[in-house]
């Protein structure tokens, strides 16, 4: 059986309650052991079939897990492919990664859940659990067969980038998908209050002359969702929270033990709508960048678990739908790549625990869509991220895996590069 | 004298010598209006075309008329919306008209922000002739030279700009101008139609017109959309009148040597009385007149001066 022995690193796991220099053991893909390094006296012979990485001076963490992405396959390979999406995924560290249904067809059945599972396999770098539709073709009006989805190897419904505007809908779907073993994923946005926004609602909306979203266009469809988590017991996970008010909401909602997890993206952690500069639409996306109040509440969130993940929202768009008037852009950025950086940004700067990082990236994310992941203990899958946070690096989106390019970090320098990441034993990205 | 910029693109990235510069070429420019062969050669050989994506005889008939009287060659361009939708983006357009090797564009946009699209992907000069609801420079330009032939100065005076803030072009180049000449600016409009920190350009926003216009030395009214009633804007046109409309009533709260400006087209009876609009304190043929020197003023600036 195939042996990885990863020694020396800082290894680093949440779940286990895990800090300090360890060597980690790996066989047949799953973890074997993991030792204290300067108690270990375990004679290592390289060989064939055993393969050792020095860690010294790395952080050694469970494989990240990113709760929210957009593949974009089938429909849309001319943003993102499966397997450049999966590419880009390894390269920031991730090995598992949740993809949304808005594709073409929806993913509303289980062909098309089978379709992006089996490409997955031949061409995928990481793990990809996919995410079914919560109604059919994501139209807002009937449920999608959820059972069906699940047993397709589906783990979450959602209608991401179309907001169940009914409530009557939404109470279904949270009442029936308990009993498929599916959380509902939901974008929480009331459609009548953010109109024909185009950014955040504010003092730079008002100065650019362009329409702005109200945070009460997210803040109010949360207080729905949340009631109705409270009505139907159902299990409820907000994505990609970007207004302060959400995070009280939210806090609220946990602290009377209600069934409800929360993501907020790295970009809503560190950006606000001042981004948006003049006019660039690689600042656009929905929910828009907010103020610095909004940044700091989500910041709070993350530390206090209110928002249990980091979730990147990973929207892959071309120069199609960018190079456009900015009322006339696509929404969304790539994320996958710049995630953790962004997040071990927090921590390095003393706003955020490394265990809260951490765990927003490992196991919260498992945990939240019942994935048996995000987890270094003795017998589990052997998903694992190595990573340098020592070092800087420059985004450059020409050097990115993700076929699309539309990315606000271009330029800035980012702190912790992405050294290994191993998937089920084997490695899938190694830094040059 | 010229722009540091190749680009005329708002009143916010200007500073108070430039806005002056326009001004007082404007002033030397004006006179080419009132003779009887109203052409100067100072551009000939020069190309400019107004590309327009919305709409507007009055703006670009100026800008034509500005161009025509510098000995420029101006070309009109009207792309109707439809079809800019359907075709080409904007980049090839822009891409397009520049490789017929012209030296100014003059846009018109109903999206924010097209005319800092072109700056970036052009080597000639750009003009932004109204871009959604962010900027019109001409137009402050044109109210400002309005203002200071009247009055002499504007450091010092009060600026009232009345109606529907939000979607107001004109009112967000002109909150800039008259603020970076010293004037004091309050903006005043029903809370449906005032956008959020409007004061961080620099004026005083209320949401009573008569707090706005007391003691005012300059009153401007922005056209009301019509449409607007219909998304709840404010719930009927007679409403929206007796609360923000300038009638003869209103207009006694104001110094007695008060100023009426108005961008056009009048909705007479709606934002303002006929008789007020026509009345002895209104600017608004002015305007229209000032606007063709300002704009020669804007040629000169950043095609003519190139070469002294
Ligand atoms: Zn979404």
């Amino acid at each position: 059986m195939n042996r990885l022995i990863i020694r020396g690193g800082r290894l680093f796991d949440p779940s286990t309650g895990t800090d300090g220099i360890h060597n980690l053991y790996v066989m047949g893909g799953r973890i074997a052991s993991f030792k204290p390094a300067d108690r270990d006296t375990t004679e290592i012979n390289p060989g064939p079939g055993v393969e050792v990485i020095d860690a010294r001076g790395l952080l050694v963490t469970p494989g990240l897990i990113d709760v929210h992405t957009h593949l974009r396959e089938p429909g849309f390979e001319y943003k993102e492919t499966i397997r450049t999406g999966t590419l880009s995924a390894a390269a920031g560290g991730f090995t598992s990664i949740l993809c949304m249904a808005n594709t073409a067809p929806v993913n509303d059945n289980e062909s098309v859940t089978r379709y992006i599972l089996e490409k997955a396999k031949e061409e995928g770098a990481v793990n990809v659990f996919p995410v079914g539709a919560l109604s059919v073709g994501q139209k807002g009006e009937r449920l999608a067969d959820m059972r069906e989805l699940k047993r397709a190897g589906c783990v979450a419904v959602s209608d991401d980038g179309m907001p169940v505007v009914n409530g009557g809908l939404m109470r279904k779907a949270l009442e029936y998908s308990s009993v498929c073993g599916m959380p509902v994923i939901s974008h929480s946005e009331d459609t009548a209050l953010s109109g024909s926004g185009v950014m955040n609602e504010g003092a730079v909306s008002t100065r650019l002359g362009l329409k702005g979203i109200p945070n009460a266009a997210e803040e109010s469809m949360i207080a729905r969702d949340i009631s109705l988590a409270e009505l139907t017991g159902g299990r409820l996970h907000i994505a990609h929270v970007s207004a302060r008010g959400s995070v009280e909401l939210i806090r609220m909602a946990r602290g009377k033990g209600l069934k409800v997890t929360a993501e907020a993206a790295p970009h809503h952690l560190t950006l606000t709508d001042e981004a948006v500069g003049r006019y660039n639409t690689n600042a656009k996306m929905n929910p828009p960048l907010r103020t610095v109040a909004d940044v700091e509440a989500l910041r709070a969130g993350l530390r206090d678990g209110a928002i249990d993940c980091a979730a990147t929202d990973h929207a892959p768009q071309s120069i199609i739908e960018k190079d456009v008037e900015f009322e006339r852009a696509a929404n969304g950025i790539v994320g996958l790549e710049t995630a953790f950086s962004l997040v071990y940004g927090l921590v390095a700067d003393g706003l955020l625990p490394l265990n809260a990082a951490i765990s927003a990236l490992t196991i919260n994310p498992a945990r939240a869509m019942g994935l048996d992941r995000g987890t270094l203990k003795v017998g589990s899958v052997a998903d694992i991220a190595i990573i340098d946070v020592n070092r800087d690096w420059t985004v450059d989106p020409l050097k990115l895996k993700s076929k699309s390019k539309n990315t606000p970090f271009t330029g800035m320098t980012l702190k912790g590069v992405i050294v290994k990441t191993i998937v089920g034993g084997r490695t899938v990205f190694s830094a040059d | 004298m010229r722009f540091k910029s190749k680009d005329l693109l708002g009143i916010e990235d200007l500073d108070s010598q430039d806005i002056e510069l326009v001004l007082s070429t404007a002033g030397s420019l004006r006179e080419v209006s009132e003779r009887e062969i109203k052409k100067v050669p100072t551009l000939r050989g020069r190309t400019i075309i107004n590309l327009f994506y919305e709409p507007s005889t009055r703006t670009r008939t100026s800008f034509e008329i500005a161009a025509k009287r510098m000995s420029a060659d101006a070309v009109n361009i009207s792309v109707s919306a439809s079809s800019a939708v359907k075709g080409e983006t904007i980049k090839d357009t822009a891409k397009n008209l520049e490789a017929m090797k012209p030296d100014c564009i003059v846009v018109r946009h109903s999206a924010s922000g097209v005319p800092h699209m072109l700056a970036d992907y052009l080597k000639c000069s750009v003009v932004n002739a109204g871009d959604g609801a962010h900027e019109h420079p001409s137009q402050a330009l044109l109210d400002m030279f309005t203002v200071k032939e009247k009055k002499g100065t504007i450091k010092g005076l009060k600026l009232a700009i009345i109606g529907d803030i939000g979607h107001s072009r004109v009112a967000r180049s002109n909150i800039y101008g008259f603020t970076k000449l010293g004037a004091e600016v309050v903006v005043a409009g029903p809370p449906t139609m005032m956008p959020p920190g409007i004061e961080r350009l620099g004026c005083r926003a209320t949401f009573s017109m008569e707090d706005a216009i007391a003691d005012a030395d300059v009153i401007m009214m922005l056209r009301i959309q019509l449409e607007r009633q219909k998304e709840s804007f404010f719930p009927t046109i007679r409403e929206y009148s007796m609360l923000y409309g300038l009638d003869e009533a209103k207009l006694k709260m104001a110094k007695k040597d008060v100023l009426i400006l108005h961008p056009g087209p009048l909705n007479r009876g709606v934002e303002i009385s006929p008789a007020v609009a026509d009345g002895p304190y209104s600017m608004i043929l002015d305007q229209v007149t000032n606007g063709v020197a300002v704009r020669m003023a804007i040629f000169y600036l950043l095609l003519g001066a190139a070469k002294e």
